[in-house]
């Protein structure tokens, strides 16, 4: 096993009185396919938004690719990182939204080319040339100069998607990204997360409530309840023969509701 | 009484002076408000907790005075602290500094009205806080609340006749010149209103079209 992508050491967060992630510890492998799964509130979103520096932690430590998130060295100890030392490291992570917020005022093509052109010093040509090709990739090239109030609630999360992957993430991640759709959308964009799983090497990371899709998708999947992994393991396992109780019960739930798994 | 076409014909050049003067104090005014205004409502963001509370007693103040004793303050108090201003300056910062801590506050809703995903999109983009500001909060943000800006411009430029308090010499001081001049007010009174009303009307229909294409500010 080579060197963990991700580390995360004995995170806490609580927001207020509510403890949302209670000394959380796991590892990530270069290129491996993560499903976080669980009841909302089990704090599973709240870990991409961590990685993602939208939300802070309250202790513990996060590495990725061996560096400190949170935390940066200085004279010989560990302080508080600053804006830069989050820049930095933000560049390696990238996120689609459950609410895709794409930015309303710019097209589709603007969408995708502000941060590479403002972040990456690349040139307006080069950006676009890359954007066309990502848009291509996700199906969107003839929407290329379309609004986002103009498309589809897939069409969006697919500009959404091209562009994270146009700042070259090493770490990808997806919050929810089909609960907003419409079901006859949920598809189009399913499809897209196939395709990159099987054609990039990015380490991605799901939030999700489509346990079919998990089971498909993942190399591993995470079972979350109150801040807390209760059980991991490879999709057939966890999906086919739960072990803990929990799971069980919660799997239950949601084949009552109609879902295949 | 009567109305004297003659005394109007004769007067008319120097009110029209008066006019162009106003309308040019509002311009200036509505600029430094407009910048004024952001400079307040990012500083009143600012994560130094002393410094956005110290911004926001300050425009507090500004707004809890009169605009008529800030002008006295800016035009005949300040000399004596060794800064003399042309009235015209002067009236134009005390029209900016008043009409600014009001702007200051269409922007706070405008900047609140912009989803919070917004900002955590930016985050996942990586862009700096310069560049969320400046690609991504502020376009957003600005058209909604043209029309709030317009109509407080629209309610500075009726008060543009506090300046005469100064010495500038905008539509209602040169009407108040010509009528102490000649022992008549009733015609440069009746034209100070009359060039009031019609720019007011129009500027009301612009706004009227501003807010069409832009929508109001929830």
């Amino acid at each position: 096993m080579s060197a963990p992508i991700i580390e995360i050491d004995r995170i806490s967060k609580s927001f207020g009185a509510l403890r949302v992630l209670d000394e959380l510890s796991f590892t990530v492998q270069p290129g491996e396919k993560l499903a976080l799964i669980g009841p909302s509130g089990s704090g599973k979103t709240t870990i991409l938004r961590i990685l993602m520096t939208l939300e802070t932690i309250s202790s513990g430590h996060i590495r990725i690719d061996g560096e400190e998130l949170f935390h940066m060295p200085k004279d010989g100890r560990l302080v508080p990182a600053d804006e830069r030392h989050l820049h930095r490291m933000r560049s390696k992570i990238g996120m689609v939204f459950q609410l895709f917020n794409l930015f309303p005022h710019k097209c589709v093509l603007d969408n995708v080319t502000l941060a590479p052109i403002l972040t990456k010093g690349v040139s307006k040509a080069d950006a676009e040339r890359e954007a066309m090709r990502l848009l291509e990739m996700v199906g969107m090239a003839d929407k290329a100069r379309a609004m986002p109030a103009e498309l589809s609630g897939g069409q969006k999360q697919r500009a959404a998607i091209a562009r994270a992957l146009a700042l070259q993430p090493r770490i990808m991640l997806f919050d929810e990204v089909t609960s907003a759709l419409d079901p006859e959308l949920v598809e189009e964009v399913l499809n897209v997360m196939r395709r990159l799983g099987e054609e990039t090497d990015m380490t991605m990371l799901l939030v999700t409530h489509e346990m079919s899709f998990a089971h498909d998708f993942a190399d591993r999947v995470l079972f979350f309840d109150r801040g807390r992994i209760v059980e991991e393991g490879p999709p057939d396992q966890i999906f086919r023969n739960p072990k803990q109780e929990r799971t069980q019960a919660f799997l239950k739930k949601i084949i009552a509701a109609g879902q295949r798994v | 009484m009567e109305w004297d076409w003659a005394f109007v014909r004769e007067i008319l050049p120097t009110l029209l002076d008066g006019v162009r003067l106003t309308i040019l104090a509002t311009i200036l005014g509505s600029l430094v408000a407009a910048v004024v205004g952001l400079g307040f409502a990012l500083a009143r963001r600012s994560r130094n907790r002393i410094f956005a509370k110290g911004i926001g007693f300050f425009a507090e103040f500004i707004r809890g005075t009169p605009l008529l004793v800030q002008l006295y303050f800016l035009f005949y108090i300040l000399p004596d602290l060794g800064l003399t201003l042309p009235p015209l300056v002067a009236g134009v910062i005390g029209l900016g500094l008043h009409y600014g801590t009001y702007t200051a506050e269409v922007y706070r809703s405008g900047i609140e009205n912009v989803p919070r995903g917004q900002w955590e999109a930016a985050k996942a983009c990586n862009l700096t806080v310069v560049q969320t500001w400046r690609h991504v909060i502020l376009p957003q943000a600005i058209p909604p609340m043209i029309p709030a800006l317009a109509n407080y411009f629209i309610a500075m430029f009726k008060e543009t006749p506090l300046l005469s308090a100064i010495t500038v010499l905008e539509l209602m001081n040169q009407a108040r010149s010509v009528a102490n001049y000649n022992y008549r007010y009733l015609e440069p009174m009746t034209l100070v209103g009359v060039f009031f009303l019609v720019i007011s009307l129009i500027s009301v229909i612009g706004l009227r079209a501003l807010e069409r294409r832009f929508g109001r500010l929830r």
